[in-house]
C-alpha cells in the first residue's frame, strides 16, 4: 500500500541537504560558540552566518534575530517578555480567538498575572477585521499579537493593514508566522512588525530550533537567565548544528519560494477538483481569497472526525483534525469554534490536509480518491 | 590537537550522530499527531524517556525533556518561585552556581524574593551549618549544584538532602549538568526533588536536556502552549535530539564505569605536574570531579595564556564558556577565598573519557612553554 503524508502543517520531513549540513557540522564543529579559542570561534561563525541569512529572509537586521528552541518558545518570549517589560505603559493586550495555543495559553498566564487580554473574534472565513483591532485599541494597550496565517484552516490575516494601524500606537505588533514563513513574502520593515515567531521544523528544518525577530529598540524582558548568549535575551549554549540546519532549510525554501507557492496552489486545486469528481458532500473551511495554499481544511457532513482519521490512516493517508499539539486530545478545534460557533457540525466533521516537500500531483489525486472512499464508507 | 574544554561542550559520539540522522530523516512525525507517523515518533519518545529514567534510576513520568541546562534551571527556579509564593518567598542557593541559576535568582530578587547565597570554604564546599541557619519558615527552595563547572568541587548533596528531608515544605533542586555521567548521584537517597541535565555536556547534541521532577510535584510551566510533556513543557518535541540524548547518556555512563580510574589518573597527573611549575597554583580542591583541573598562573592574564597555549593546538578555557568572554575574575575562586590575583589568572582544563595520558603529558609541556614564552611580557 502506498503511504501519503498529508500533515505537513504538524511537522515536515527534514530536507536531505539539511541533514547533510547538520551531520557535517555535528562531526566537525563541536565547539561552544562562547569559547574564545579556535573551536569556539568556528562555532560562532556558523551561528553568525545563519543569523545573517535568516535576517535577510525577512528584511531584518543581523542583531534583530534571537535563536530559540522553536515556535512555542518564540511566542512565549515575545508575549511574556514584552508584557512584563512594558507594564508601566499599560496592561492591555489584544489577540485573536484563533491563535495557536502557544499564544493563547500564554495570554491566559498573563491574565493570571494582572494583564487584561482582548480576544478578537473572526468571521466565518477565519479572518479578523482591521476595524475590530482599531476598536479594541486603547491608550494602555501594549501588545497586539495576531498570527500571520492560521495553522488549522490556513487563513491569512490582514497583517500589512494591522501593521499600518499600529504604526502610530505605542503597542508592539507581534505575529506568529510559523505557518506562513517560507511561503508568503514577509518584510518586517514594510509591514511594521515588531516581533515575529518562526519554527524550523515546519520548513523542512530540524525540530528544536526557531527564531524570534525582535525589532531593535523593543523593550523585552529576557526569557531565560544565565550566560550572555543572544544579546542576553536567551541564555543557553547555542544549538549550533540545528542552527546550521535551519540556515540551510531557509536557503532552500527561499530559493524558489514563489514557485513552490504556485505549485501548492495547483495541488490545492487538484485536490478539491478530485473530491468534486467523486461527487461527495464537502465544504472547504477557511478563506478563498486569503489562504495558505498548502493547508486545506474540509468539513464532510455526516462523518465523524475520529473514525474518519482512523480510516484514512488505515488506507495510508496521514492527515489530522487540527493542530497536532491538540490533536492528541481530539478536543474540538477552538479555531473552527470561533469561525462557526461552539455547537456547529464543522467542529466534529472537519479534517485538515496539508501538503509540502515531496507531495506530487499524483499524490493529491490519490489522496482525494481515498478520502472519497472513506466518506462513502462512513456515510452509507 | 588536544581538546581539553569538555566542560564548555563535548564532541558528540559518532553513534549518537548516526542515531540523530536516522531519527530526523526517517521518523519525522509530530508525536502529538494521531496517525502512524505520529505514533512512531511518540513511541520513540517514550522509549527515550524510559531509557533516560532507567539510567537515572527514576520513573519515566519523572523526566521532562527541555532545550538544555539553562532552560531546565530557569524552569525549576521560576516554576517553584511562582507556584509556591504563597508559602514563602525565600530561596537558598550558593555563591558558586552557574549563571543560569545565579541570574534567575537575581531576577527573582528584583521581583521581591529573598535570596540567600551560601558561602563556600577554600575547598569550594558549603557548610551544612550555614544551610541549617539559613532555613526559615519562608524558605521554599534550596538550589545547590552538584559538580561546580569551574573548579570541579563536589557539594555534599546527600548530607544536604538528608538535612532538607526534615523540612518537607522546602524543595531541593540540584544542577547536575556537570556531574551527569561523571559523578554518580542517586536522586532518591539524596531526597532530591528536581535535577537538571544537559545533553551536550555528555557527548550528546546541543539543544536538548532534561529535568528530573519528583513524582507528584506541581509547578507552573515555563512554556505554555500545546501541552506536551504532561503540560510541563510545551513545544513540538525534538525527537531526534531526545533519542540521541538517551543514547549519549547510556554510552557516557558506561564509559564512566569502565574508564573512571583512568580519568582520575590523568587528572591527578595534571595536578601534580602543573603544581611543579613556578607561578602555578592549583585551585581544584581534593574532593572534586574526575574531569576538571583548575589552576592559576599568578601575574598572567588568563585570556592571553589561553591564546598562547592555543598556538600549540591545546584548547582549554578561562572560566566557564558562558562567561569566558567577560574579562572578570572567577566568582567561584573569589568565593573560595583564594584571592583576586588567582581569580583573574585562572585556567580550566576539562577532560572527557576519550582524552589520554599522552595528551596530558603533552599538555603540561605546552602550558609550561606558554608560560615561559610570556614571562618577559607578562610578569609584573
Amino acid at each position: 500500500m502506498n503511504k501519503f503524508y498529508a500533515d505537513y502543517a504538524a511537522t515536515s520531513p527534514i530536507h536531505p541537504d539539511v541533514v547533510e549540513e547538520m551531520t557535517e557540522v555535528m562531526h566537525r564543529i563541536y565547539g561552544n560558540p562562547s569559547s574564545i579559542h579556535a573551536y569556539g570561534r568556528e562555532a560562532r561563525k556558523i551561528v553568525d552566518d545563519a543569523r545573517t541569512v535568516i535576517a535577510k529572509s525577512i528584511n531584518a537586521n543581523f542583531n534583530e534575530i534571537i535563536f530559540t528552541s522553536g515556535g512555542t518558545e518564540s511566542d512565549n518570549m515575545a508575549l511574556i517578555g514584552t508584557a512584563f517589560a512594558n507594564k508601566d505603559k499599560g496592561k492591555h493586550i489584544i489577540t485573536t480567538a484563533v491563535e495557536h495555543h502557544a499564544v493563547l495559553h500564554t495570554c491566559e498566564f498573563l491574565e493570571q498575572n494582572g494583564f487584561e487580554v482582548t480576544y478578537l473574534p473572526v468571521d466565518e472565513t477565519g479572518r479578523v477585521s482591521v476595524e475590530d483591532v482599531k476598536k479594541a485599541l486603547r491608550d494602555d494597550t501594549i501588545l497586539v499579537s495576531i498570527m500571520f496565517a492560521n495553522n488549522e484552516v490556513g487563513t491569512i490575516q490582514p497583517i500589512t493593514e494591522i501593521g499600518q494601524l499600529l504604526k502610530d500606537h505605542q503597542a508592539y505588533f507581534h505575529t506568529d508566522a510559523v505557518q506562513a514563513y517560507g511561503l508568503l513574502p514577509i518584510d518586517v520593515k514594510e509591514m511594521n512588525i515588531d516581533l515575529l515567531s518562526v519554527s524550523a521544523h515546519k520548513i523542512n528544518g530540524p525540530k528544536g530550533i526557531g527564531f524570534l525577530y525582535e525589532k531593535a529598540g523593543v523593550r523585552l524582558q529576557p526569557y531565560s537567565f544565565g550566560g550572555e548568549q543572544e544579546r542576553k535575551r536567551r541564555a543557553g549554549t547555542e544549538n549550533v548544528p540545528a542552527i546550521a540546519g535551519f540556515k540551510k532549510a531557509v536557503e532552500i525554501i527561499m530559493a524558489d519560494r514563489q514557485k513552490k507557492y504556485d505549485f501548492y496552489v495547483q495541488l490545492r486545486e487538484k485536490f478539491i477538483e478530485g473530491l468534486n469528481e467523486e461527487a461527495i458532500n464537502f465544504k472547504v473551511n477557511g478563506s478563498e481569497n486569503y489562504c495558505l495554499p498548502h493547508i486545506v481544511n474540509i468539513s464532510f457532513p455526516g462523518t465523524e472526525v475520529e473514525a474518519f482519521l482512523v480510516n484514512l490512516d488505515l488506507e495510508g493517508v496521514s492527515a489530522s483534525s487540527g493542530s497536532a499539539c491538540t490533536a492528541g486530545s481530539l478536543e474540538p478545534s477552538h479555531v473552527l469554534s470561533a469561525m462557526f460557533g461552539a455547537e456547529s457540525d464543522e467542529l466534529f466533521n472537519s479534517i485538515r490536509f496539508s501538503f509540502g516537500l515531496g507531495t506530487t500531483m499524483e499524490d493529491v489525486e490519490e489522496i482525494a480518491k481515498i478520502t472519497a472512499k472513506v466518506v462513502k464508507r462512513l456515510t452509507n | 590537537m588536544i581538546y581539553f574544554d569538555n566542560s564548555a561542550t563535548t564532541k558528540p559520539y559518532p553513534e549518537v550522530l548516526d542515531t540523530f540522522v536516522k531519527v530526523a530523516g526517517q521518523f519525522f512525525g509530530n508525536p502529538s499527531s494521531i496517525h502512524h507517523l505520529g505514533l512512531q515518533a511518540e513511541k520513540l519518545l517514550s522509549q527515550a524517556r524510559e531509557q533516560v529514567a532507567s539510567l537515572l534510576k527514576v520513573d519515566p513520568e519523572e523526566i521532562i525533556f527541555t532545550s538544555g541546562g539553562t532552560e531546565g534551571n530557569n524552569f525549576v527556579l521560576k516554576g517553584v518561585a511562582q507556584s509556591y509564593k504563597n508559602r514563602g518567598k525565600h530561596i537558598i542557593t550558593t555563591s558558586i552556581e552557574h549563571p543560569s541559576v545565579q541570574n534567575v535568582c537575581e531576577q527573582l530578587k528584583a521581583e521581591g524574593y529573598t535570596i540567600t547565597y551560601l558561602p563556600v570554604d577554600k575547598n569550594g564546599q558549603i557548610r551544612l551549618s550555614d544551610l541549617q541557619n539559613a532555613l526559615t519558615n519562608e524558605t521554599i527552595l534550596v538550589s545547590i549544584m552538584h559538580v561546580n563547572n569551574e573548579v570541579g568541587a563536589i557539594q555534599p548533596i546527600k548530607e544536604i538532602g538528608q538535612l532538607l528531608a526534615k523540612f518537607p515544605k522546602v524543595f531541593f533542586h540540584v544542577d547536575y549538568v556537570q556531574g551527569a555521567a561523571k559523578v554518580p548521584l542517586d536522586f532518591h537517597s539524596c531526597f532530591i526533588d528536581f535535577a537538571t541535565i544537559s545533553s551536550h555536556k555528555f557527548h550528546g547534541l546541543k539543544g536538548t536536556g532534561a529535568i528530573y521532577k519528583r513524582k507528584g510535584i506541581k509547578i507552573n510551566p515555563l512554556l505554555a502552549g500545546g501541552g506536551q510533556e504532561a503540560d510541563f513543557r510545551s513545544g513540538t518535541e525534538n525527537i531526534a535530539g531526545i533519542v540521541a540524548m538517551a543514547k549519549a547518556l547510556r554510552l557516557a555512563m558506561a564509559e564512566s564505569e569502565s574508564k573512571q580510574n583512568e580519568l582520575f589518573a590523568i587528572r591527578d597527573y595534571l595536578i601534580s605536574e602543573l603544581d611543579k611549575i613556578e607561578d602555578v597554583s592549583i585551585n581544584t580542591p581534593k574532593i572534586a570531579a574526575p574531569h576538571i583541573v583548575n589552576f592559576s598562573v599568578e601575574g598572567y592574564k588568563a585570556e592571553v595564556l589561553v591564546h598562547e597555549i592555543e598556538k600549540n593546538q591545546l584548547y582549554l578555557s578561562t572560566t566557564s564558556a558562558c562567561s569566558s568572554k567577560i574579562d572578570e575574575p572567577s566568582q567561584t575562586i573569589l568565593a573560595m577565598g583564594l584571592g583576586e590575583s588567582r581569580a583573574s589568572s585562572s585556567l580550566r582544563i576539562s577532560l572527557s573519557y576519550s582524552n589520554t595520558m599522552e595528551e596530558a603529558k603533552k599538555a603540561v609541556q605546552i602550558i609550561q612553554q606558554a608560560i615561559e614564552n610570556l614571562k618577559p611580557v607578562m610578569r609584573r
